[in-house]
């Protein structure tokens, strides 16, 4: 039938490795180019910065490591306890949890958002204001503190009758203070992803036939995914480090554990550090969890981001060449 | 004019079979105060293909857009294929489709955009598919098989696990026509299809356009492109400010204009 356009065109030529500007190759100059040495441009004020950075670096740490006042090796003692570890899997238990709870309340909100019914849009609207208006560590007490208001809950139905204080145990409080907290944060997230999506894509998807939900689900969440992803995850290494303050109400959790031992051995800095070293840990993994899935949700999209594999792998081949162009 | 008031005075077509594909008398929408269509008259019967034509602004996109409710008629009466867009009947009274309903209706119309609107987020062969397996329920390898037939029939089989970006307009809005086909529609609607093209890459999208009014599709198409509405439509309707002027045969309204308007939109566009 019709000839395919894009098949007749012409591949570009393979670019040289030693391809210089033309200003820095004489007119006249006859020579093979592969016979002529690469001389790579220096950066002395790079360089220089480095040298200043390493030294700096070297100091701190020298300051660090012959402290006595960190205590090291009861530094390294804790960091394997037992309590230490339970705390810390709650630590990362709570933040997925509530990083669940506030995604998945978080896409309702926003869908409620951008619906046509001002009702609707309203209400999700009133939830943002009132979770992102008051801080976290209030509504976390608030929470706590629930049966004070309501020492038994109804939800307004007939033969539910429930006590309050038996259900709102300092984890439950804790589930819902930092969930519905990241609720509002992650509406917001997720309403900048849908809206950045072009409206013909849900055009196409309904006039395919497809219904609001699949092409809410199919064609525009997945979309999305690419603006809704960084900052999310931003947002699960900020909870994280925000599932610190349960320790206020008694949740077992990393800072916890730390402070619980701390108080029996009146070591406070080299627990704090232990504590610190977990965090860190735990954030690294996240930072590179994100870069993955970043990754994998820009498909199609625009040019993957290499892997630190990749790059190496590049680095390698590159440098096989040129070094293969100068021994022929 | 509500719903109600469409049923008072309708001739209702004999039966679908006989009725033209789409039938509009008096079609009215208005966004806020701005009246877009001012009651357009309009027929496009089987397997014909009209092009609608007329200067920017005039309403070409919200009538097509109207044919697969993807816009509310504001008044008038609208039918496609025999039904009234956006209701059923029963009786004498005009009941408004669930949201499920108008979607099932929207699956045997076609709809192919200026601006191609292909999933990026998918591969050719999976924009191809998903429509049919979620609205049609059909099975992976049988929308697969369509849609490789279909995608060959547009020149394109060799493109099949390519994302749309590594394609080129014309290619990509040959995949966007497949994909309106693989859902088998009984009426295509095509929106400028060609307007964001490179010129070199319009002759390959007109060709399957071409090909596809041969083998008996109705479609109703908004173009610029005269020489294609000369040589392929059966009829041509100019649109102005909302409302048909005048309409004919292709060759008699693109030669020949009668209406003063007419001529100076086809004098304007050559
Ligand atoms: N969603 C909308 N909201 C408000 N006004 C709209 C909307 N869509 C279209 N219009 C207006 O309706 C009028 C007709 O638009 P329409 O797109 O149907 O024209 P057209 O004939 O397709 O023009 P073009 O050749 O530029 O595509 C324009 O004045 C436009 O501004
Ligand atoms: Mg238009």
């Amino acid at each position: 039938m019709t000839g395919d356009a894009g098949a007749g065109a012409q591949a570009p030529p393979a670019p040289h490795v030693d391809d210089q500007p033309e200003s820095q190759r004489p007119a006249e100059l006859s020579v093979d180019a592969a016979e002529l040495t690469i001389v790579p441009q220096r950066h002395i004020g790079r360089w220089i910065a480095a040298a200043v950075l390493l030294v700096i670096a070297a100091l701190m740490v020298n300051s660090v490591v012959s402290n006595e006042r960190f205590q090291w090796d009861v530094v390294n003692t804790y960091l394997r306890d037992v309590s230490i570890g339970r705390g810390l899997w709650l630590t990362v238990w709570l933040t997925a949890v509530c990083m669940m709870v506030g995604a998945a309340l978080g896409v309702l909100l926003a869908v409620m958002r951008l619906s046509g019914n001002p009702v609707i849009r309203t209400a999700a609207f009133g939830y943002v204001a009132f979770f992102r208006g008051t801080p976290v560590l209030v509504q976390l007490l608030l929470w706590f503190n629930l049966a004070a208001l309501y020492p038994v809950i109804t939800f307004g139905l007939p033969g539910v009758n429930l006590d309050a204080n038996a259900i709102i145990t300092p984890l439950a409080a804790a589930i819902l203070g930092l969930g519905l907290n990241e609720a509002a944060y992650m509406s917001e997230i997720v309403r900048a992803g849908i809206l950045s999506v072009d409206h013909g894509q849900q055009e196409a998807a309904g006039a395919l036939g497809l219904t609001r939900g699949q092409t809410m689900r199919r064609v525009v969440l997945p979309q999305a995914m690419r603006v809704i992803i960084p900052p999310t995850g931003n947002e699960t290494i900020g909870m994280l480090k925000t599932t610190s303050l349960v320790s206020v109400i008694a949740v077992p959790d990393l800072l916890y554990a730390a402070q619980t031992i701390y108080s029996r051995t009146f070591q406070p800095i080299p627990l704090l550090v232990v504590a610190s070293i977990w965090y860190l840990v735990v954030t690294s993994v996240l930072s590179v969890g994100q870069f993955y899935l970043e990754r994998r949700f820009s498909r199609g999209n625009r040019t993957l981001a290499p892997t630190p594999l990749m790059r190496l792998r590049a680095a390698v081949s590159t440098h096989a060449a040129l070094s293969g162009r100068k021994s022929s | 004019m509500t719903a109600t008031d469409q049923v008072k005075n309708q001739e209702q077509p004999a039966s679908p079979g006989e009725s033209p594909m789409v039938w509009a008398e008096g079609v009215h929408k208005s966004y806020g105060r701005n009246e877009v269509l001012k009651g357009i008259e309009l027929t496009v019967g089987r397997g014909e293909v009209v092009c609608l034509i007329g200067p920017s602004g005039s309403g070409k996109s919200t009538f097509l857009r109207c044919i697969n409710h993807l816009e509310r008629v504001d008044g008038g009466r609208l039918w496609v294929d025999g039904e009234v867009v956006g209701y059923t009947q029963r009786g004498d009274k005009l009941h408004e489709l669930s949201d499920r309903e108008i979607c099932r209706r929207r699956t045997h119309i076609g709809m192919v955009f200026q601006n191609f609107n292909l999933f990026p987020h998918m591969t050719v062969l999976d924009n191809l598919i998903e429509a049919p397996r979620r609205a049609l329920g059909q099975k992976k390898g049988e929308a697969t098989q369509r849609a490789l037939a279909l995608l060959e029939q547009v020149g394109l089989q060799d493109k099949t696990h390519a994302y749309p970006r590594h394609l080129s307009g014309g290619q990509q809005q040959r995949v966007a026509i497949a994909r309106a086909l693989c859902m088998e529609p009984k009426l295509m609607l095509f929106d400028e299809p060609t307007s964001a093209l490179d010129p070199e890459l319009v002759g390959d999208v007109l060709a399957v356009m071409r090909d596809l009014a041969a083998t008996g599709m109705t479609m109703a198409v908004v173009t610029h492109e005269m020489s294609f509405a000369r040589d392929v439509a059966d009829r041509v309707v100019f649109f102005d400010d909302g409302q048909v002027v005048e309409e004919g045969p292709a060759a008699r309204v693109i030669t020949d204009p009668q209406h003063r308007r007419t001529q100076a939109f086809l004098r304007a566009v050559r």
